[in-house]
């Protein structure tokens, strides 16, 4: 499929496909991205979902989606797909499908099953090359069951199940890299906050045939504490802090669209989310504020050297 | 017509074959490989105009088949023991989704301890999850009942996924002679698939498998696909007469042999219903009225033709190739259930666990509970469930026991 040019937010498609009145919260930084990708990728799509938020967007008798969707189980969304795509490409292959009747086959799953639950039948669905595309809400921990930890969640934040003075133990799991060590197509990460960048890698992927995975880091207002309006300046922060690298693996080559020219400490972010408030309150814990801080200075200096 | 030497598993693989199916997701495990690999060897020569993938686990390849008959293909897949518990969670969650294909298990005895051979009680867990299921006691069985579950599966007012069951090593290694059907008289009997409303297309937006919330709703779906299980019977039926029609060959809902004059009658499942009959066999030689009834389709559970099939004996003896730990025998336990209180439902129902893990159920047994029900015949009292288990065999064990011993005090020292 030809790769449309985006330039400027004026570009951007100006029709909104997904409808309104879904039971995502308000606020929802996943709905953001997905209403998003949904203009780009247009409505001959088939969203083959796993168990998470999202799940509840299609709730008998309604849906936002003009296209297709299919409910499969936390674990294996890709497999589905992998159904899918097979039995389209066998009906037009026997001339029974009108290749007009394609459609793009999009894994829609959070960051429990990306991450975790779901990641051999990824991994498979790669391996073989399947032709799909895997959007992932990434908000952090498993957020429709009331914000427990997953292999999402970044150090020291505090959900249900790490409430401790540290918070979480563990570090956010690496799932660009995973996704890219299988050398597929494509790979980006985006954030509803960026559109035009969002846009823009949405557009690529779609102009690419193979595993492409589209990873939205995608603010919580239940999940990490803050209030709904300030959905959108969390996102932007999570950019200008460095915290959530916008890039992009293509053609085997890793490459940073968006490169906060001075990153602001790491601090702002943290500091809007009642899940870092421990990191402040009652006192400061600059040990894990430096922690989280020095990481995110690694991260970059690798990147800019 | 053409008759091969073919085992078990071969039989499955020509039962895809003659249905015409368009894709088969696959996954090996013992002793269903052979299945995946015959498939593999036509879909690669172009001997078989179908897709094959192998996914990574059995849970994605259940999953796969699901969604490829939800988008309107013709699907085969087959699977054993592990595998099956392994994508048991997509077992119910497709057979919710009203699609139509075909699942060959060839049962395996389940871990732990781990095993190779046969038993049933991997198909039985499948047994409350909206798939139907027909159980195979021969290699010619195993052919037409793959192309008698495409029918079944995909008739209109079905919709549901079937399990075609064949017994691991007895049945999936074991080399019979197969008719196989005529593959224009398949075509006939099994015109290509019509998914008629189940697809995806972009003219024709579907949402298929989307959540519900409140009892009500959820109720009225989970009836509905019991109601259609249920309709399966009369469809099964239908099929049957068809198959007859067509092929010669007649596969009943239950099966019964040598019953008309019989006091005492086996139940069994499977193959190990052929050494039922020989024993049979061997018992009216010496005069005995015995019989034995083997329900071929299991879901729908065949009650009324069981009532029917049993009514006026005097004893039912239930040989139960799976174990329902703190239970006993399923297939006892249902037969139960659909005789209680019908009308000349025998007076003894007596239950026997026995060919667990590809253990042999000798002729001797077969005379010994038919003595035990002859027993409680007499007494009128119904003995407590038997696990089949020989004094040899204990012996055996102990001397296996003993040698784990004296192996664990050396390392001790």
């Amino acid at each position: 499929m030809k790769e449309r040019v985006l330039k400027r937010m004026k570009d951007l498609p100006s029709a909104h496909l997904l409808g309104a009145g879904t039971p995502m919260c308000a606020g929802c930084g996943g709905l953001a991205a997905l209403h998003e990708v949904y203009d780009v990728l247009g409505e001959k799509t088939v969203f083959v979902n796993a168990a998470g938020c999202m799940t509840l967007l299609a709730t008998y008798p309604f849906t936002p989606f003009r296209g297709s969707w299919l409910y499969t189980a936390m674990a294996s969304a890709p497999a589905g797909a992998q159904g899918v795509r097979d039995a389209l490409d066998i009906l037009i292959e026997k001339k029974r499908l009108d290749p007009e009747e394609n459609l793009e086959a999009v894994v829609l799953t959070g960051d429990g099953a990306a991450y975790g639950m779901g990641l051999s039948s990824t991994s498979g669905a790669i391996e073989r090359g399947l032709d799909f595309i895997y959007l992932c809400y990434d908000n952090e921990g498993y957020a429709n069951t009331g914000q427990q930890f997953s292999a999402a969640t970044p150090h020291a934040a505090r959900t249900s199940t790490s409430a401790g003075p540290t918070g979480y133990p563990g570090y956010k799991k690496d799932l660009f890299s995973i996704w890219a060590a299988h050398k597929p197509p494509y790979v980006a990460t985006v954030i509803g906050a960026e559109p035009l960048d969002l846009a823009r890698k949405v557009e690529t992927a779609r102009s690419l045939e193979g595993p492409r995975l589209i990873l939205a880091l995608a603010p919580c207002p239940v999940g990490w504490g803050f209030d709904p309006r300030h959905m959108a300046d969390v996102g932007k922060l999570a950019v200008q802090t460095g915290i959530w690298p916008l890039k992009e693996y293509l053609d085997g080559e890793v490459r940073h669209t968006k490169v906060p020219s001075s990153r602001r400490p790491v601090e702002d972010y943290l500091a809007l989310q009642a899940r870092f408030a421990h990191l402040f309150h009652p006192e400061r814990q600059d040990a894990l504020l430096e922690e989280i801080q020095g990481r995110v200075d690694a991260y970059w200096q690798r990147v800019d050297s | 017509m053409t008759e091969l030497l073919l085992t078990g598993n071969g039989a499955a693989a020509w039962g895809a074959r003659l249905a015409g199916v368009d894709y088969v997701p696959a996954f090996p495990i013992t002793p269903q490989t052979e299945i995946i690999e015959t498939i593999a060897r036509w879909t690669d020569s172009g001997g078989m105009p179908a897709r094959m993938v192998t996914l990574e686990s059995e849970h994605s390849m259940i999953t796969a088949a699901g969604a490829a008959a939800a988008t309107g293909v013709r699907v085969f897949t087959a699977t054993s023991s592990q595998g099956l518990l392994y994508g048991m969670e997509m077992i119910y969650t497709v057979a919710g989704w009203r699609v139509p294909f075909v699942l060959v298990n060839v049962s395996r005895a389940l871990a732990a301890p781990i095993t190779l051979e046969s038993d049933h009680t991997d198909v039985m867990a499948a047994r409350d999850s909206g798939f139907l299921q027909i159980h195979c006691s021969t290699c010619q069985e195993v052919v037409d009942s793959v192309l008698l579950a495409y029918r079944l599966a995909e008739d209109e007012g079905v919709r549901l996924p079937v399990i075609v069951n064949l017994d691991g090593f007895y049945l999936s290694f074991t080399r019979e002679a197969v008719e196989l059907p005529d593959a224009a008289a398949v075509e006939a009997f099994l015109p290509p698939f019509d998914p008629e409303n189940i697809s995806f297309r972009a003219s024709q937006p579907l949402s298929q498998a989307v959540a519900v919330l409140g009892g009500s709703q959820y109720s009225y779906f989970r009836y509905e696909s019991h109601l259609a299980a249920m309709h399966a019977a009369t469809v099964y039926d239908q099929a049957t007469e068809a198959f007859e029609s067509a092929f010669g060959r007649r596969y009943d809902a239950v099966e019964t042999y040598r019953t008309d004059d019989a006091e005492i009658v086996f139940v069994m499942l499977g193959s190990f219903a052929t050494k039922g009959k020989d024993a049979v066999d061997r018992l009216r030689e010496r005069g005995a009225r015995v019989g034995l009834v083997r329900p071929r389709l299991y879901r729908p559970f065949p009650a009324q033709r069981l009532r029917e099939a049993l009514a006026g004996k005097r004893a039912a003896v239930v040989v139960d190739q799976n174990l329902s730990m703190g239970l006993g025998g399923v297939l006892h336990a249902e037969l139960s259930s659909a005789l209680y209180g019908s009308a000349g439902a025998p007076p003894v129902l007596v239950s026997f666990i026995g060919g667990l893990g590809g253990r042999d159920i000798s002729a001797e047994e077969f005379y010994e509970m038919v003595a035990v029900a002859e027993r409680a015949i007499e007494s009128g009292e119904t003995p407590p469930p038997r696990l089949l288990f020989t004094e040899d065999e204990l012996r055996e064990i102990r001397k296996l026991q003993s040698v784990a011993h004296v192996e664990r005090e050396e390392l001790a020292q």
